[in-house]
């Protein structure tokens, strides 16, 4: 990699361009290769999958009618290219019953899931990254350890449990908030936030102990290196140290934990909107998952994969753009 | 007042009964600086000499008030210019670090932040503690990398650290330590990671800007030769305590306790010289290129003959290419063009291709004796597996010949049912050799297998190479960084540099005298036990 | 003796009471059987009957005695994610020490297959896996065992690449020794204790994660009983107040929380070691 690093140097490119220029090609290699996955994952199936759902009340005519309604009469490639074409052009195909357009019912679900993931993010990023900074700052200290144990227990939280638990409280109990998050496509912006914002602080709950804690390893990590031992034999001051010092070279690192948690942020959507009842992406695809729906499932896969991948390559992008080393080449 | 104190020399720190204790694994405090005692005029140097495990670094960092993690001051005081720094609060502390006391790091590619420009870094320290402005700070770093000879020094402040070479980084260091003129600095290693010859460039410019401004000094470095160029007094600590202390000349002329003898060791060892081989070599490298991927090329054209018997030292800088040499013997490294001749038949250039006779026949020592030996196998496996392996020795056997190799290594018996961390350094390289000479080889490589060692283990270490050669008839391809090592050790020599044979025959030849230009770079460069040596070389020039 | 109560009283509280927790879980998992007051899918009353009486905590919603369900979920539960986990660390940590050890194209080629399978989140992928091939407790621990042996694998390949670069493996190769000697006797002795904790951590994601299925009815099928569908399958009293159906979600995070404690002090004291 190196070489190919410096060989770009050579040819007068800036090794941060080529090495964004790679990180990019990767990227959207795997999501190719992904995607092929995703489509080509039902030839795994030995046998037939139209005759796999329909079980045995299948006959061979509804198995044959639902066959030729898949495509699976045609060959994988084809059938792949016609999919990958559609999905580009945004017709997503039709539902495995043949009568919902899938784009018709997708468009309202993925904004309201977005909208959910963002609102957690805009709260758990911040509060997860201070609260890292603190503990690594103090680390050892009573207040470091008693995030260390309250973290430790929210990891170990099922989503749901933690879900359940909020809504026995603020909406059962207290009644402050609705224990269903119903909105449609005209909720007004302020009832939106009002009405998610249990499912949002469950989010928060179980991807802020994550974070934290690989913040607080990042920062310790800085913090343990010979030039901040020097800053501090300079006599700087301590919050000078952080400032000038750490955080530079903790900010790639921290980056890169924020991306990783994106996955855990993903993940928890898909449970809080099945408690939530929420009308996002995420009960689209556990419902159809149990009707054993593929072309949904497909589609809804391909959608999360592709935010989740195109999140960490900015992630990666980002990090790569404020390290120093490859910022200012030799 | 100050500067009439300045001029007389008066006492600028004064330690006593300093204690120093750390944190072990299991949380309890255990003692490490056993009550030191330390006087330090003004514009006086001081050289700490020590072994791994002497405190030198805690006692120099504790010079400064400063502890590291997992240390804390536990005894004593530290008084600087009246101020006691092992009760004093952590802004009077702050207010006196890099301002009055300043500290030189051993390793200045880690000390220096990547994050910023070596100018911001040094302006940094004037600017936070009131004594410059940016623009006079930036002004005075010019002047003094000019002062260190740095190249460019116009230019030099406004790289970033990884763009700056190691010997440079180091003398930018000293100059930003100078950065407030402060009036004591703490030099911790600062020449230990560096080349020989970068090294005498490094300790001339330390040197020079200290005399300069007058800057008193503690000198921390395990290698007296060093520390006797620097200091006007030096004291020599062991496991936290002090051995003697003594103006500098007279600790070279004549230092009182055996320990102090002990730390050079090795350059009393010399083997003599041995008359030119007469037989066909036993092991042949013939015209050797060699590079890593399509990369630049590490082994240019290089020819080495080890005849039976004998020992031929590989001796360059980094960057030579002598441990790739010995890479490319091992068969870890195939080799682009040339071959490899073991008794006059050709050597398969891969690992893969070898038999294992041809395995069996070249056995190699390592350097880190640590990471040699696995430490989740007990010493009977370590050296008996070889035994099994390539004489098919059953369990018996194997068994009652582990104890006679440690016997003949110089070990107890009973060592064979320990793992290698119960063991010392010196032990576990013992170990490592004996590892190799179980299997029976003929040519033994040994790649810097002193390096890693205090001196007085060191030496033990070789002559029991020397004692095994002579009864076994073994033959050594020694790679080292260490002219005293050569001396020590060697019947034919090899001078390396930039991946080519400089110079190679008899040790007589190559060395006594230096036939090439490099070789007596190379030889000059080396720090001798003279405290006006440096100042002779330097005036030389 | 008092030697041993020494050793006790340095461990940490935390990790005292994430033992205690275990071995109680492990004791009702395997005696499961003899525990309960009813079986496992017997319906044995009307739907939600309240605390009390026959019925230590009441009914579920078809009948079935909560108490006894939830006893059976442990040995299920636990059960199934030890399974699992044991099934990634077997596949997961010998390729991954296979490909740290072999090196060249054959770790390329893993890793890629690897980089791969990781770039989405699990739960995508099984959801996927779980459409196509349907609901069955075979498909589930296929399925969630090779997601997760991808991780077991990145984690098992780092350590023992930090392992293959020493000396010693070097010396290994130099003699001849075979790769599956190098991997058995060089590589596995000094990678097993990270391996150890993340055992603990791995269990942990694999239990949470099954649970999650189970709660979102694609996981462990009825009528067997399971922490996660049994909170499920009674989320509808929530709405009355009733704090029965989080009680499954309790013991969950109950028992993940131990082994985190447990982990954590492992890993703590290895560090410290290290130090």
């Amino acid at each position: 990699m190196s070489e190919r690093i410096e060989g770009a140097a050579r040819a007068g490119v800036h090794p941060v361009v080529a090495m964004v220029a790679r990180r990019l090609a990767i990227g959207f290699v795997t999501l190719f290769m992904v995607s092929l996955i995703i489509f080509f994952g039902v030839e795994l199936l030995p046998g037939d999958f139209a005759a796999a759902v329909l079980g045995k009340s299948g006959t061979p005519e509804t198995v044959a009618a639902l066959r030729g309604r898949l495509g699976l009469d045609l060959p994988a490639h084809i059938r792949y290219l016609h999919w990958l074409g559609g999905m580009l052009q945004g017709d997503l195909g039709t539902s495995l019953s043949g009568d919902i357009r899938i784009a018709d019912v997708l468009g309202g679900r993925l904004f309201n899931t977005f909208f959910l993931a963002a609102y957690a993010a805009v709260i758990a990023v911040p509060l997860a990254v201070s609260l890292g900074i603190v503990a690594a700052l103090y680390r050892n200290s009573v207040l470091d350890r008693a995030i260390n144990i309250s973290t430790l227990g929210a990891i170990s939280f099922p989503e749901f449990f933690v879900a359940y638990v909020l809504v026995l409280v603020f909406a059962i109990q207290l009644g402050w908030f609705p224990s269903f998050s119903q909105v449609s496509l005209d909720t007004p912006l302020g009832e939106r936030l009002y009405v998610c914002l249990l499912p949002a602080v469950t989010l928060t709950m179980v991807t802020t102990a994550h974070m934290m804690r690989m913040t607080r390893a990042a920062i310790i990590n800085v913090l343990s290196t010979p030039y901040i031992e020097m800053a501090r034999l300079k006599g700087i001051a301590p919050w000078r140290v952080i400032v000038q010092h750490a955080l530079p070279n903790a900010l790639a690192p921290i980056i890169n934990v924020i991306a990783v948690n994106i996955a855990y942020l993903i993940v928890g959507v898909v449970l809080v909107e099945v408690v939530f009842v929420y009308p996002g992406l995420g009960q689209l695809l556990v419902d159809s998952v149990s009707k054993r729906d593929l072309p949904v499932v497909q589609v809804a896969s391909m959608i999360f994969a592709a935010t989740y991948i195109l999140l960490n390559l900015l992630a990666d992008v980002l990090s790569i753009v404020s390290n120093p080393r490859l910022l200012h080449p030799r | 007042m100050m500067d009439d104190s300045r001029a007389r020399g008066g006492l600028l720190l004064e330690i006593r009964g300093l204690k120093i204790e750390a944190r072990t694994s299991e949380g309890a405090w255990n003692e490490i600086v056993h009550g030191v005692d330390l006087d330090l005029h003004r514009g006086e140097i001081l050289g700490l000499i020590g072994e791994s495990g002497a405190g030198k670094s805690t006692i120099g960092l504790a010079a400064m008030g400063f502890a590291r993690e997992g240390c804390r001051i536990a005894g004593g005081s530290i008084r600087f210019d009246g101020t006691d720094l092992a009760t004093a609060s952590e802004a009077v502390k702050r207010h006196l670090r890099g301002a009055r006391i300043a500290y030189v790091a051993q390793s200045a590619a880690a000390a220096f932040n990547p994050a910023h420009r070596l100018i911001d870094q040094y302006a940094e320290g004037p600017i936070r503690h009131g004594v410059k402005s940016k623009a006079e700070a930036y002004a005075d770093a010019k002047a003094l990398y000019a002062r260190m000879q740095l190249p460019t020094p116009n230019e030099i402040g406004f790289r970033y650290p990884h763009q700056v070479s190691g010997g440079q980084l180091q003398r930018a260091m000293t100059a930003m330590a100078m950065a407030c003129r402060p009036d004591l600095i703490i030099f911790d290693e600062p020449t230990t990671a560096l080349d020989v010859t970068t090294q005498i460039e490094v300790l001339a410019s330390i040197k020079d800007i200290v005399r300069q401004f007058q800057t008193a000094a503690i000198y921390i470095t395990h290698d007296l030769a060093v520390v006797a160029q620097m200091a006007d007094r030096i004291k020599v600590l062991q496991y936290g305590r002090e051995v003697e202390e003594a103006p500098a000349a007279t600790m070279m002329a004549s230092p009182r306790e055996a320990y102090t003898r002990s730390l050079w060791a090795v350059r009393h060892m010399e083997k003599p010289l041995a008359p030119p081989p007469a037989l066909d070599p036993v092991l042949s490298v013939q015209h050797v290129t060699a590079a890593y991927g399509q990369g630049v090329t590490v082994l240019d054209d290089v020819s080495v003959d080890l005849h039976r018997g004998r020992t031929v030292a590989v001796v360059g800088e980094s960057g030579s290419g002598k441990s790739t040499l010995a890479r490319v013997i091992a068969g870890l490294l195939p080799p682009g063009q040339g071959h490899v001749l073991i008794d006059g038949g050709p050597l398969s250039p891969t690992l893969a291709g070898r038999t294992r006779e041809d395995r069996q026949r070249i056995q190699m020592i390592y350097q880190m004796a640590d990471t040699a030996l696995n430490p989740r196998q007990k010493i009977r496996d370590i050296i008996g597996r070889p035994m099994q392996f390539y004489l098919g020795l059953d369990r018996a056997a194997v068994t009652a010949k582990v104890g006679e190799m440690l016997e003949m290594i110089e070990l107890p018996k009973a060592f064979a049912d320990r793992y290698p961390g119960e063991l010392s350094g010196g032990q576990k390289q013992r170990i490592g050799i004996a590892r190799a000479l179980a299997a029976e080889p003929e040519v033994v490589i040994c790649d810097e297998v002193t390096s890693a060692l205090d001196q007085l283990v060191a030496e033990g270490i070789l002559k029991l190479l020397m004692r095994l050669q002579a009864e076994m008839k073994l033959s050594y391809l020694f790679i080292t960084h260490e002219l005293a090592t050569v001396k020590a050790i060697a019947d034919d020599v090899v001078v390396m540099r930039h991946g080519k044979v400089v110079d190679s025959g008899t040790k007589a030849d190559v060395l006594f005298p230096p036939r090439k230009d490099y070789t007596r770079t190379l030889l000059n460069s080396v720090p001798e036990m003279d405290t006006r040596w440096l100042d002779r070389l330097l005036a030389a020039r | 003796m008092t030697r041993a109560l020494r050793r006790i009283a340095q461990i940490p509280p935390t990790a005292l009471i994430g033992m205690a927790v275990v071995f109680t879980y492990a004791f009702v998992a395997l005696f499961a059987h003899w525990i309960a007051p009813f079986g496992e899918s017997q319906v044995v009353s009307s739907q939600y009957d309240p605390w009390g009486g026959a019925f230590l905590l009441g009914t579920d919603n078809i009948g079935r005695d909560m108490f006894s369900r939830l006893i059976y979920g442990a040995r299920n539960t636990i059960g199934i994610a030890l399974l699992i986990t044991a099934l990634s660390f077997t596949v997961g940590g010998l390729l991954g020490m296979f490909a740290a050890v072999r090196g060249g194209w054959v770790d390329t080629a893993l890793s890629w297959l690897v980089d791969i399978l990781m770039a989405i989140p699990q739960l995508i992928y099984a959801l996927l896996l779980l459409t196509i091939f349907g609901t069955s407790v075979p498909v589930l621990v296929a399925v969630v065992a090779l997601l997760d042996s991808t991780r077991v694998f990145r984690l098992a390949r780092s350590v023992a690449m930090n392992v293959v670069v020493l000396d010693f493996v070097e010396a290994a190769r130099l003699r001849g020794e075979g790769l599956w000697w190098i991997v058995r006797r060089e590589v596995l002795p000094n990678v097993l204790p990270p391996l150890i904790a993340e055992f603990g951590v791995r269990f942990c994601f694999v239990f949470l994660f099954i649970s999650a299925l189970s709660f979102l009815g694609i996981g462990i099928q009825p009528p067997l009983a399971d922490w996660g569908s049994m909170v499920r399958d009674n989320a509808t009293l929530i709405t009355f107040g009733d704090i029965t159906p989080v009680l499954p979600g309790l013991a969950i995070a109950i028992l993940t929380v131990a082994v985190n404690f447990i982990v954590d002090w492992v890993l703590a004291k290895a560090s410290g070691a290290r130090a």
